[in-house]
């Protein structure tokens, strides 16, 4: 009965397991950009070598749980040891995990090549905002802030919650499609994070130092992060908000900014 | 059976001791002060626990319900702290305590005064940490790694964490100096390293592992008092310093110290499977290895926590490949587990229950750790619900459910009476569902892209959080079963028969009666 139950529970999680590869909602949000294609595609493959091993090592469990019960009056063996299993048993996994870190390694030296970009956009982490600086490429000169947008009364429950609940904001980051996007982070006050799941991309800012990291949109869209790292009070409060243009579209909202955006940065300076 | 009288003190020591408050006070007994580090990680467990609940009630729904923001965050800085700090870790010195004597045929431990003293300091350390609530400003609120500047913001809770943490350091160094020094110098003659049972090398390794670290730990928030309040700036930009030099201090105590967490949950694990199997543990010796390699590998990883920091490509690479390492040997311990149950002749209390369920889940936070080693997919993964659900397979299912284990297993011998089996049961099966319920959704939380130490969140994560809180108040509730059970067993339990597991081979189940007497071994047993 009890063994049964555990069955029934390991049938349950690798159900759980396999759903998670249909449907959008158990797993990462539909990838964007190369690298999170990468990522994407990765972590499906070592699910299914995860859920391989996983059945093969609680088949053999369960199947001498069921069996070698005292209850069925099976007698206990006497062997301890064996070399020559314990060494295969140590090779085996090697060689898995050889076969997983090989297309990672090639990731992540993907990722971490951040030259000759089309673009290069600064974002600063603040309690609790981000701001933005276009540092470089089309739209050079654009700087802004990008607070969030929800009204406090539906965080209060006062009024009915939006489809963005929380991830919208007000100026959101504005990128062309299909060009190399460097993103340089540094933060104002205390440690943030900058994430967008679908672009495949999350990098701490940290005050007084400078990191950075690159993504190329794919389609098109309106991608949505928040900070990923713990930043005080109103730290689930700061969203990122990632819109991709096609690059006249680009083009239009640039030279709109550009022509706007004075007083944004004499407000900039005046933060500092 | 014969056997189980072989030594006992037959020499009319009496027990004179003080009585009342006074014997816990000066004890120097390690049976008494086991049973202190028990009771005392039991309570701060429940403390924990409820700041817990009242993190995963506010989570039930988005929206702000009941916790503000600020409070929210000290809720899950001193959730983190006090299960770490203040019940996983005393737990298992109080099994050290009370078991790693009677397993080496020891009359007690070697520095009798300083266990004493390394007890009475957590009640300190632990009044501070739940203390701080009440300080203005409140508690800690920067999470339980504490990284600056965040955590040099805070008020006066900051300062009384720091040291609580130093007072924890403290009583665990001396802890561990006393394990070590009672291990290597106390075991019955005949007794060799390679002869321990498995119990005790876990503990010999983590009590290194401890004094290799703590002193880091120590250090690191000397540094962040003193850029607090003497004017340094260790890590303040702004002065010459590094935030990130703090995740890189903190990670290199952090790393080990999850496996201090674990590998005594291993020990427990290696007494009670071959004890209900019937059957010696396979590969012992290949155990032992793979628990030192385990414990060697971990102090060379720490910077996997912090892949999103940034650091060269060949950082990544090198911590990612030494971080997947750790697969092998901890593979190697569940395949031996595994193989010690084939052909056995298993019967299944609630001790059994509980170390097959620990194995069972462990495997999956193991495979989830493979999973965020992986940069790529850590970077995605970090800091989010993902990671939590992670670490709590590891931590909740492992540690805690070991810790559950062990204390079924032991009990008899500690009081010398039963608990009830019944309801025993009842316990694991009930933590098992719940504990399921509540983290195994968390997993799909973290890949849709929920951050973790948030007080709020979109609709999207919606129904899945409310599953895991409502998992979460089961797991909080069944917990006070055990608890009845502890102390119905002690209170008026069955009288426990002189051998109640007839497949145990160590020694405080065959050369001790049962209940253990105050005084054990003063003459050291004969060893086959």
């Amino acid at each position: 009965m009890r063994s049964k139950s555990v069955v029934t529970l390991a049938g349950v999680s690798a159900l759980a397991l396999y759903s998670s590869m249909a449907v959008g909602k158990y797993n990462f949000p539909e990838p964007q950009s190369i690298i999170a294609k990468d990522i994407y595609d990765q972590h499906l493959m070592l699910l299914w070598v995860c859920l391989a091993i996983f059945v093969g090592v609680f088949g053999v469990m369960f199947y001498s749980v069921l069996k070698h019960r005292k209850s069925l009056g099976y007698k206990a063996a006497n062997f301890h040891h064996s070399t020559t299993v314990e060494i295969i048993w140590t090779v085996i996994p090697c060689l898995i995990l050889i076969f997983m870190a090989y297309p990672a390694t090639k990731t992540v030296i993907a990722m971490k090549d951040t030259s000759s970009p089309d673009m290069t956009i600064k974002a600063t982490g603040y309690q609790w905002m981000w701001g933005y600086d276009y540092l470089q490429g089309e739209g050079e000169g654009i700087s802004f802030f990008s607070k969030l947008s929800t009204p406090r009364a539906q965080v209060e429950n006062k009024e009915t919650k939006g489809e963005n609940y929380l991830l919208e904001v007000d100026n959101r980051v504005v990128v062309p499609v299909g060009k190399k996007v460097r993103v340089i982070l540094t933060a104002n006050d205390v440690l943030h994070a900058w994430w967008v799941p679908a672009l495949g991309i999350k990098q701490d800012a940290i005050p007084g130092f400078i990191r950075d990291t690159w993504f190329t949109a794919d389609r098109p869209g309106i991608y949505r992060g928040q900070c990923a790292e713990l930043c005080g009070k109103d730290h689930g409060f700061m969203p990122i908000v990632v819109e991709v243009m096609e690059a006249d579209e680009y083009s239009k909202w640039a030279a709109a900014q550009l022509s706007t955006s004075t007083v944004k940065t004499s407000m900039h300076i005046e933060n500092k | 059976m014969a056997a189980v009288h072989g030594d006992v003190h037959g020499h009319g020591h009496d027990d004179h001791h003080p009585s009342g408050i006074m014997r816990w006070v000066t004890t120097t007994n390690h049976k008494d002060i086991g049973s202190m580090y028990l009771w005392f990680s039991f309570t701060m467990f429940l403390i924990g626990g409820f700041l817990a609940m009242g993190i995963r009630a506010e989570l039930y729904q988005p929206g702000i319900q009941i916790l503000e923001p600020e409070l929210f965050n000290q809720f899950t800085t001193l959730h983190g702290l006090i299960m770490v700090f203040g019940a996983i870790m005393p737990a298992f010195v109080g099994f050290a305590n009370w078991q790693v004597p009677i397993m080496i045929g020891a009359p007690d431990m070697a520095f009798a005064r300083m266990n004493n003293w390394s007890f009475w300091l957590l009640p300190v350390a632990g009044t501070l940490l739940v203390g701080s609530f009440f300080a203005p400003g409140g508690a800690a609120a920067g999470g339980w790694t504490f990284y600056p500047p965040l955590s040099t913001q805070g008020g006066i809770g900051v300062d009384l964490m720091i040291f609580a943490v130093h007072i924890l350091g403290a009583s665990s160094i001396m802890g561990s100096i006393n394990i070590i020094t009672t291990i290597l110098n106390m075991r019955a003659p005949g007794m060799t390293l390679m002869k321990m049972p498995m119990f005790v090398w876990t503990w010999l390794i983590t009590a290194y592992l401890l004094v290799l670290v703590m002193p880091v730990l120590a250090g690191v928030v000397t540094m962040l008092l003193t850029d607090r309040h003497f004017g340094t700036s260790f890590f303040n930009a702004a002065g010459g310093g590094d935030p990130v030099m703090f995740q890189h201090i903190f990670w290199f105590f952090g790393h080990p110290e999850v496996y201090i967490m674990i590998l005594p949950a291993f020990g427990i694990v290696s007494e009670i499977i071959p004890t209900f199997s019937r059957k010696p543990l396979f590969g012992y010796s290949s155990m032992v290895y793979a628990t030192a390699s385990i414990a060697i590998l971990s102090c060379i990883v720490w910077a996997h926590h912090m892949f999103t920091a940034g650091m060269p490509a060949i950082g990544q690479l090198f911590f990612m490949y030494a971080t997947m390492l750790i697969a092998v040997p901890t593979g190697v311990k569940v395949f031996n587990w595994t193989a010690t149950m084939w052909r056995g002749s298993m019967s299944f209390e609630t001790p059994m229950l509980f170390a097959i369920g620990f194995i069972f889940l462990f495997v999956i936070g193991g495979l989830s750790g493979v999973i965020c080693a992986i940069v790529p997919i850590d970077i995605q993964v970090q800091d989010t619900y993902y990671v939590i659900a992670h670490f709590h397979y590891v931590l909740v299912s492992g540690a805690l459910f070991s810790l559950f284990a062990g204390a079924y297993y032991w009990i008899p011998k500690w009081t010398g009476r039963m608990y009830n089996e019944t309801l025993g049961k009842w316990h694991f099966w009930l933590s098992m569902f719940f504990f399921n319920l509540t983290f195994f959704v968390q997993h799909f939380l973290g890949l849709a892209g929920m951050p973790r130490r948030i007080p709020d969140y979109n609709l999207q994560f919606a129904d899945f959080n409310m599953i895991s809180s409502i998992g979460a108040f089961g797991f909080g509730l069944t917990q006070l079963l055990f608890l009845y059970i502890m102390i119905n067993c002690i209170r008026g339990g069955e009288k426990a028969p002189e051998k109640p597991w007839d497949g145990a081979t160590t020694l405080e189940w065959t050369h001790l009666p049962t209940p253990a007497p105050y005084h054990s071994f003063e003459k050291p047993p004969v060893l086959k």
